[in-house]
């Protein structure tokens, strides 16, 4: 076989997914002056970020004078039940106002306060109002306005490609190797530092709100490299996805229906989410409708509506109603806001809520009721990072946003992934580009590693017979849905593991038709090891963990464990074997500890 | 449950054609739907670009019955049983591979547009906008890029010969929405006509028909930009200006 | 090797490198490929206002029939001959012939205002590019002329000069009313004037009111009254002004034609009644 061709660009910092945290990182990295590649798996601004509707969690205080990075640091933990990363946490609360300031001096145009400040919205798990947005598009705002500030900061964009592997020399990251999505050719990226900022890996589930993209790339590329992963038992079943019809099934409802007064109610028209209160939640959630009630004008003097806990509390609500038969005709729940709100305000507020069930479901959200039930949203583990400089555990490479683990415990509250971009985004492109700077010795990308590579990856057009990309894909996603999902046990999730098995045997013997200009199935092809990798990271350490918190329940093990509560599950390759570990979580200072104590 | 004809473009470089794919929709699907079915069981190569499926990211943009459409937001039952629906890649720009073209004179007319220049913010430190300020670059905020309205705008759709001298629709809206921002300090009225190519626009308002988003393209982006730019060779406005004080300083 | 945009811009950091640079459009020739009835909007824009052009030129070509007291058809207005004096001033006031009216039909003097300002307008440029220039005849319907400078060059060019005509056609509108106040006062049979209302009076009121509405709905007028300020919360009076304005101008194309059929529709009224076709009815 002839060597493969490839091209190769140099860069001191590579950012490798052009979403929001990679987009901060390349304009941080471009910023402190090193040459920035940015590499994006679709078009520029097509990331996943756009589908983000809510908002940005960032104690501003500009609705509520209250609210400061304590309260939000506070409610980041305990809406991860512990397990966050406090240092993490820490950073994300107390920086989060400045990134928005920043992204406002980038261009992005907020909703206003009666003071022209920015507008915050309740969400979910929220102690305050805090969510700055715009209407229910926020997360268009934040890309298109990093987009087009990134453009202007020298900062090379290389648009449909996308990255298979991070090449090493020795014990460093020191490029990433990959093919351009519409040619189909292969391009080496010698890099001083790698960051990772690929999302997640929701598309291994069926019925998800995720888009193709997210096949797990970053997470698979680092644990190949040798890098740790946590948590990825956790992965956030959002509670209002669409449920009819079925070719929508899964696109996501923002939960800024019910931070706006949309509440749930099952076919008997019941709020049963006054039946599903955690013990955890009691103080702070009101306990009859009355108060539920009152607190919409009144925040100060009643506690907040069951509706809006916390995302996995609620997702468990919906399907135990669903499970018992009182769900909605298509096996969702009732989510109602037509009756708290006049139409005006709903399109106003929700303006592409709106439009996506008028024009999907045939459903007017301002006279009628939406059907919704759990969704695939996103997944809090990933790739372990140290919390100030966003580094992996391999030398050279870090990892920012939904790829990175830690920082939202076992639950992500809403709102809080946006403010994680930006944080940790800039972090890591001013650290990586820091590392880049002192950056000892010779850059070498091992010529003999890519090209093994690049024959792997040519492997499927050369196999006469095979198996269907898709049909593995298909039967993956339904693997993980029934045996992965929201409650899972010991049985199911070791069927899991086998059913893994034979994918990955079946995967061995894929083949494509046609060529390699812009060919999906290819494309799909090569997306199935890092989706079969992180499948298998999620059922391995969902079986690890006998206990259930968070976005991970076990009906094995039904209630929250202390001493699991002070443990991280770390999963990492040796000898192309996935090993699964439990440490300890780093200890929390006593002047952090404090504020947990302080209301009961 | 319905059988469609499907004409789908299959093509590479110089060369394709129509072919045509039987498929079964279900209840509720969109086109984008009906492709996948074809990639999954007739053509897997067939090439198509699509991200998240809820008309939010811009990505899926195709020709339905030669009407520039976002394929996932097109649903299968609004076509008359029996009719056979054609699905072409947007014709403006050069072809790929099947449904998919290079869009990338859109990027880089996207980097030609004078960037925003701040005011310095309140004594206070802060920045300030009132609502009424922010709502009319707001809409503007609304785009998803998926360049339908630079598709179908005929100045480049139809005479390609233009494309070095026009910006198109979309990037008319984005200088539009820089030169609304309260906070911003450029005037980009002489850019938008020596630069941008206004003047070609001939208002026929296809862009505005197309828009997803339903942006009011034309009403409240090109010809208040056309009106600002009148502005300046309006010796009334000229004489204002002298006393009142000028605009911003032109980018 | 892979040709690249990058290449083409030139080198300079901070491009867009996408793998390859695709040249060729797709090869699909026919002219569009729409199913719908895409001709069915040029063809009606076609004959409405070549119809109305016809009508009017026809009736400005008359030089008679346009004053039928107390009404005064719109295309002669205002009164600039001793044809269409009010009893309002004795038949006396304002004598404004001059000689060339006796020559030429003073439709011509007064015409060219409210036509040059539909003739500019935002709106009816989009539908006579469309229907008589088919430039493009519809949406992802190729142009059928080649070459295409769209407004850069004159006379297009001055097409942007729109909001004189505005101005302009602000003036009619106060003519109008006037107008139609005048047709409130009809001859008493002993002599004087007399308050009345006449179906003439209404069909009057209705045109002016149309006519306002087209004009206050005009893209310029919008910018000129407010759209041009940057920072609305600092103009709040603009602002008002601007957004009662912007509330008419969704509903421009929708005037442009209601008045047009109103003006050419009110102008056949009193024309019918000048020449005793049909007999104007009372009502007060």
């Amino acid at each position: 076989m002839a060597k493969p061709e490839y091209e190769t660009h140099e860069h001191d910092v590579i950012v490798i997914g052009a979403g929001g945290a990679g987009l901060c990182a390349a304009i941080a990295a471009a910023e402190a002056g090193v040459s920035v590649g940015l590499i994006c798996k679709s078009l520029l601004g097509k990331a996943h970020t756009v589908m983000a509707e809510g908002g940005i969690a960032a104690a501003m205080g500009n609705v509520w004078p209250e609210d400061n990075w304590q309260v939000h640091f506070r409610d980041t933990m305990r809406g991860g039940k512990m397990l966050n990363n406090w240092r993490m946490a820490q950073l994300h609360a107390q920086e989060a106002p400045d990134r928005v300031l920043e992204l406002e001096r980038f261009g992005a145009l907020f909703d206003r306060t009666k003071d022209g400040l920015i507008s915050q919205r309740d969400f979910g798990g929220h102690r305050y109002a805090r969510l700055a947005h715009v209407g229910d598009r926020t997360g268009l705002e934040m890309i298109r306005t990093l987009q087009y500030h990134a453009i202007h900061q020298g900062i090379d964009v290389y648009m449909e490609c996308k990255v298979e592997r991070l090449i090493k020399d020795g014990d460093r990251v020191t490029g990433a190797f990959g093919y351009w999505r519409n040619t189909g050719q292969f391009v080496l990226f010698k890099a001083k530092a790698v960051v990772l900022a690929t999302g997640g890996i929701g598309k291994a589930w069926k019925i998800t709100s995720n888009s193709w993209e997210y096949t797990g790339d970053g997470h698979s590329a680092a644990l190949w490299a040798g890098a740790d992963l946590i948590d990825m038992e956790f992965v956030q079943f959002h509670p209002t996805g669409m449920v009819w019809p079925p070719s929508v099934r899964g696109i996501l409802v923002t939960e800024s229906v019910r931070g706006d007064g949309g509440t749930l109610k099952n076919k008997d028209g019941e709020r049963f989410m006054f039946n599903y209160i955690p013990e955890f939640f009691k103080g702070e959630t009101a306990d009859n409708i009355d108060e539920a009630e009152r607190w919409y004008a009144d925040k100060k003097n009643n506690r907040r509506t069951p509706d809006l806990l916390p995302r996995d509390e609620v997702a468990r609500a919906i399907n135990s109603e669903v499970k018992a038969r009182r769900g909605s005709p298509h096996g969702g729940v009732f989510l109602d806001i037509f009756s708290r709100r006049s139409p005006d305000y709903i399109r106003k507020r929700l303006p592409s809520m709106y439009h996506q069930f008028k024009e999907l479901a045939n459903v007017d959200i301002t006279k009628e009721p939406m059907e919704v039930g759990p969704t695939c949203h996103y997944v809090m583990g990933g790739v372990r990072v140290e919390a100030d400089s966003t580094a992996a555990t391999v030398q050279g490479l870090y990892a920012a946003g939904e790829v990175a683990g830690g920082m939202h415990g076992s639950n992500r509250l809403g709102g809080n992934s946006l403010s994680d971009l930006l944080v940790f985004g800039r972090r890591a492109g001013m650290h990586a580009a820091l590392y880049a700077k002192n950056f000892g010795g010779q850059l070498v990308a091992d010529s003999g590693q890519v090209e093994s590579i690049a024959r792997t990856m040519l492997e499927p057009f050369n196999r006469s017979g095979g198996e269907n990309p898709y049909a593995i894909q298909a039967d993956l996603q339904e693997t993980m849905q029934t045996l992965v999902g929201i409650i899972r046990n010991e049985a199911e999730l070791k069927e899991a593991l086998k059913r893994i098995e034979v994918l990955k045997e079946r995967a061995k013997k894929v083949r494509v038709e046609g060529g390699r200009v812009y060919n999906p199935g290819w494309h799909v092809a090569l997306d199935l090891a890092s989706l079969l990798t992180v499948a298998e990271c999620s059922a391995l350490a969902a079986l690890e963990r006998k206990e259930s918190r968070g976005g991970h329940t076990r009906d094995d093990h039904p209630y929250a464990d202390d001493e699991w509560g002070k443990l991280n599950v770390v999963l990492r390759m040796r000898d192309g074997r996935v090993w699964v570990s439990r440490e300890p979580l780093p200890e929390m200072p006593p002047e952090l500890k404090v504020l947990f104590q302080e209301r009961k | 449950m319905q059988t469609f004809t499907m004409q789908v473009f299959r093509g590479q470089g110089r060369q394709g054609d129509f072919r045509e794919y039987k498929v079964i929709a279900d209840e509720g699907m969109v086109v984008l739907d009906v492709i996948h079915r074809i990639q999954a069981t007739q053509a897997p190569d067939l090439a198509c670009r699509w991200n998240c499926k809820a008309g939010k990211c811009g990505s899926c943009s195709a020709e339905v019955n030669g009407k520039p459409r976002l394929m996932c937001m097109t649903r299968m039952d609004t076509f008359p049983p029996g009719e056979t629906i054609s699905v072409a890649p947007i014709r403006t720009f050069p072809l790929i591979r099947d449904l998919v073209t290079d869009v990338s004179y859109n990027y880089v007319k996207a980097k030609q547009v004078p960037p925003l220049r701040l005011k310095p913010p309140d004594p206070d430190g802060k920045y300030r906008m009132m609502q009424e300020d922010v709502d009319r670059p707001q809409e503007f905020h609304k785009c998803i890029e998926c360049f339908l309205c630079q598709d179908v705008c005929h100045v480049i759709r139809d005479h390609e010969e233009l494309k070095p001298a026009f910006s198109g629709p979309r990037f008319f809206i984005k200088a539009a929405g820089l030169d609304m921002h309260p906070l911003d300090t450029q005037d980009r009225t002489e850019w938008i006509r020596s630069q941008g190519g206004i003047g070609l626009c001939n208002i026929t308002k296809c862009c505005t028909e197309v828009c997803p988003e339903h942006i009011h393209i034309t009403d409240n982006g090109i010809i208040p930009m056309k009106e600002r730019m009148a502005d300046n060779f309006d010796p009334v406005v000229w004489l204002l200006r002298k006393f009142r004080g000028g605009r911003k300083e032109p980018a | 090797m892979i040709e690249r945009l990058g290449r083409i811009l030139g080198n300079q950091r901070g491009q867009i490198v996408t793998g390859q640079v695709a040249t060729v459009r797709p090869p699909i020739a026919t002219p569009h490929l729409r199913k719908d009835a895409w001709w069915a909007l040029p063809v009606t824009v076609v004959i409405v206002l070549g119809s109305f052009i016809v009508y009017s030129t026809w009736a400005a070509l008359q030089n008679a029939y346009y004053w039928a007291p107390p009404y005064l058809s719109p295309f002669y207005s205002p009164c600039l001959s001793a044809k269409c004096l009010h009893v309002t001033f004795g038949y006396g006031l304002p004598d404004l012939s001059l000689p060339i009216i006796g020559i030429l039909s003073p439709a011509f003097l007064i015409l060219w205002g409210p036509g040059l300002f539909r003739l500019t307008c935002y709106y009816y440029r989009k539908a006579y590019y469309r229907s008589f220039w088919l430039a493009p005849p519809a949406c992802a319907v190729r142009d059928v002329k080649k070459g295409y400078t769209g407004e850069t060059r004159f006379p297009l060019i001055v097409q942007n000069f729109h909001r004189y005509t505005w101005y302009v056609a602000v003036i009619f509108i106060v003519l109008l009313t006037w107008d139609a106040i005048l047709a409130f006062r009809f001859p008493a049979p002993g002599g004087g004037v007399k308050f009345g209302i006449g179906v003439g009076t209404i069909v009057m009121w209705i045109n002016v009111i149309l006519l306002a509405g087209y004009t206050f709905s005009c893209h310029s007028c919008r910018h000129v009254c407010g759209g041009h300020v940057d920072v609305f919360s600092r103009a709040k009076a603009r602002y008002g002004v601007w957004h009662f304005f912007t509330r008419l101008n969704e509903r421009h194309p929708v005037f442009a034609w209601l008045s047009l059929f109103s003006v050419g529709l009110t102008d056949l009224y009193i024309r019918l009644v000048a020449m005793g076709i049909i007999r104007d009815l009372r009502i007060l």
